[in-house]
C-alpha cells in the first residue's frame, strides 16, 4: 500500500508541475511583461495614510 | 472567489490581493513554528538536559516575545511584502535590506526543506516497509504546496489555518489525556528530571541547548511578510503575530511538560518525534495515530507557510530591481508572485535531496538569528529616526528599549551556542553574506532605481 502512496506521489507532483509550467507559459504569453510587472510597493499605504497625527 | 478567477487588472497595475485578516496571520505565523513543537526543541536536552530545554524554552520565549512586539511595531507602519526587507531598506538602508531579503530567502527555504524531509520520514518511519524511500514524500510535499500558493493566497492561508489548528488541538488532547494534575498515573517528572540530572552538562549546556531552543519559535516573524496581503495591516497584524506568539508559548511549555514527563532526557534528546513518542508512550493507539497525523500536519503547516514567505521576500527583491525586476511579475489570475514561487521550486527541491536534515535546520536557524540580531538595532534607529509622535503606528510596543536589548543579549547568547555547535557553518553564511554584500554594493546596485524604492509617505526622519 505504502508503494502504492509512493508512486502516487510521484505521479501529483509531475501533474501539478507540469500544470505550473504550462499556466506560466500561458500567462506569460498573454500578457505584456510591463503589465506582469506592474505592482508597486505601498501604493494603498501611500492614498490612505497621511501621517498626521 | 470570483476574483481569482478572471484575470483581474486594475488600470495597468497588477498587484498583491488584500484578502486577509488576522486569523490568517495567526495561521501564518503559528503554522510555520508549530513543526518545531512536533521535532527540533528537543535537540536542545541532548545539549544540556531536560530542565536546559525548559530554561531555554523560557529565554528563547523572551527572544521571541520582543521579536513579535518589535515586528509588530514596525510591519504596522512599514505593510509591504517583504517584511522585514521593507522595514530594513527605509529605516536602516538598501545593503542591510538586500541582506535581510537574503536572511529571509535562507531562513524559509531551508526550513521548507527541513519540513519536508522531516514529513518524508515520518511517513517512512511509520510505514516500516523495506525499499520505501522518502524521495517521492518530500516531492509532493514540495510541488503540491508550490502549487496552492501559486493558485492564491486566501486559499494557502485558509488550509494552514485548519491543518495548524488541528496539530495544535492535538497537543492539548495529548495534554489533557495524560492527566497532567497527577504525577505517577502517567507522567514521572519526579523520576526522569531529578536534582543528578537536570542539567547534566552544567550552565554551559543550557548555553549549548539555545541552539535547538530557537525551534520552539522558529519563524513567528514570518507573519510580517503578508503585510500586503491583509485588509487591514495596521491591526490584523499585530493581533495576529502577538495572538500567534501567545499560542506558542502555551503550546511549547505543554510539550516539555508532557514529553520531559514520559522520556529521559539522553532519549529525549536524539529523538526525531518528541510528541508522537509521547502518544506511543501512553500506550493509547489513538494518541498514537493523532500524533502521527498532527507531525505530519504541522510539517505540512509549515513547509506551506515558508513558501509563502521566501516567495514574497524574493519577489520584494524582484520588484525594487535588487534582483532582475522579472521575479517582481504577479500572476493577473490568481494574484500570487508566481515566478518567484516556480523560481525556488526546484532549488527547494535540490537542498531537500542532497542535505540532510541537520545542516538544513543550522542554516535555517543561522539565518533567522541574523536577522532576529538586525531586528533589535532596527528597532533603535526606528524609533530615533521616527520618534513616537512623529508618524502613526498601528501598534506602539511598550518598554522601549528593554525588549531591543533583551532581544541583542539574546542573539548574542546563541550565535556563540551556533559556534560550540556549528562553528564552521556559521563562519561559511558571514563569509556568503559578506561576499554577497560586495557583489550588491560594486554590481548589482547600479540597476536600482534609487528614488522609486522609497515608497513610504513618512516626513523626513529626524537628524536629516
Amino acid at each position: 500500500m505504502w508503494m502504492a502512496v509512493s508512486y502516487g506521489s510521484w505521479a501529483i507532483s509531475a501533474v501539478l508541475g507540469i500544470w505550473m509550467l504550462y499556466d506560466w507559459f500561458q500567462i506569460d504569453t498573454s500578457f505584456s511583461e510591463e503589465v506582469l510587472t506592474s505592482s508597486r510597493e505601498g501604493e494603498i499605504e501611500a492614498v490612505a495614510e497621511k501621517h498626521r497625527v | 472567489m470570483s476574483i481569482a478567477l478572471e484575470p483581474t487588472v486594475h488600470g495597468d497595475r497588477v498587484s498583491l490581493l488584500r484578502v486577509l485578516g488576522p486569523g490568517h496571520v495567526w495561521a501564518l505565523g503559528v503554522g510555520i513554528v508549530l513543526v518545531g513543537e512536533f521535532t527540533g526543541w528537543n535537540f536542545s536536552a541532548d545539549k544540556g538536559g531536560a530542565l536546559a530545554a525548559l530554561i531555554v524554552c523560557w529565554l528563547v520565549g523572551l527572544l521571541y516575545t520582543s521579536v513579535a512586539m518589535i515586528d509588530s511595531e514596525v510591519t504596522s507602519t512599514v505593510a509591504a511584502a517583504g517584511g522585514q526587507y521593507a522595514q530594513a531598506k527605509h529605516i536602516v538602508g538598501p545593503l542591510m535590506a538586500f541582506n535581510v531579503a537574503l536572511y529571509l530567502v535562507f531562513a524559509y527555504t531551508m526550513l521548507e526543506v527541513s519540513d519536508a524531509i522531516l514529513l518524508g520520514d515520518t511517513i517512512v518511519a511509520k510505514a516500516g516497509v523495506e525499499g520505501l524511500t522518502h524521495n517521492s514524500f518530500i516531492a509532493a510535499t514540495i510541488v503540491v504546496l508550490a502549487w496552492l500558493n501559486y493558485r492564491g493566497v486566501l486559499m494557502t492561508l485558509n488550509v494552514n489555518f485548519v491543518i495548524t489548528a488541528i496539530a495544535y488541538i492535538s497537543i492539548v488532547i495529548l495534554f489533557f489525556a495524560v492527566s497532567p494534575w497527577t504525577q505517577g498515573a502517567v507522567l514521572q517528572l519526579n523520576e526522569l528530571v531529578t536534582p543528578a540530572n537536570a542539567l547534566p552538562y552544567g550552565w554551559i549546556g543550557v548555553i549549548a541547548a539555545f541552539q535547538f531552543g530557537i525551534w520552539y519559535y522558529l519563524g513567528i516573524e514570518g507573519t510580517t511578510q503578508a503585510a500586503e496581503e491583509v485588509r487591514s495591516p495596521a491591526r490584523s497584524l499585530p493581533y495576529g503575530t502577538m495572538a500567534g506568539m501567545i499560542t506558542l508559548l502555551i503550546a511549547a511549555a505543554m510539550t516539555w511538560y508532557v514529553c520531559a514527563s514520559l522520556m529521559p532526557w539522553e532519549y529525549l534528546g536524539v529523538t526525531y518525534y518528541p510528541l508522537w513518542d509521547a502518544g506511543k508512550l501512553t500506550g493509547s493507539a489513538f494518541l498514537e495515530n493523532l500524533l502521527f497525523i498532527a507531525t505530519l500536519l504541522a510539517a505540512l503547516a509549515s513547509a506551506n507557510g515558508c513558501i509563502n514567505d521566501a516567495a514574497r521576500a524574493w519577489f520584494s527583491l524582484g520588484r525594487d530591481r535588487y534582483l532582475p525586476s522579472w521575479f517582481s511579475a504577479v500572476h493577473p489570475r490568481y494574484r500570487t508572485p508566481y515566478r518567484s514561487i516556480l523560481f525556488l521550486l526546484p532549488i527547494a527541491l535540490a537542498f531537500a535531496f542532497i542535505a540532510d536534515l541537520n545542516q538544513a535546520i543550522t542554516f535555517s536557524i543561522l539565518s533567522g538569528v541574523l536577522q532576529y540580531t538586525f531586528m533589535s538595532i532596527n528597532i533603535i534607529m526606528f524609533r530615533r529616526k521616527w520618534p513616537l509622535n512623529s508618524i502613526r503606528r498601528g501598534y506602539t510596543h511598550p518598554f522601549h528599549p528593554v525588549p531591543a536589548v533583551v532581544l541583542f543579549c539574546l542573539c548574542v547568547v546563541t550565535f556563540f551556542a551556533i559556534f560550540l555547535g556549528f562553528g564552521s557553518q556559521l563562519i561559511a553564511m558571514v563569509t556568503f553574506y559578506f561576499l554577497i554584500s560586495l557583489w550588491f554594493h560594486f554590481y548589482r546596485y547600479k540597476f536600482v532605481r534609487r528614488g522609486e524604492q522609497f515608497t513610504m509617505p513618512w516626513p523626513r526622519p529626524q537628524g536629516y
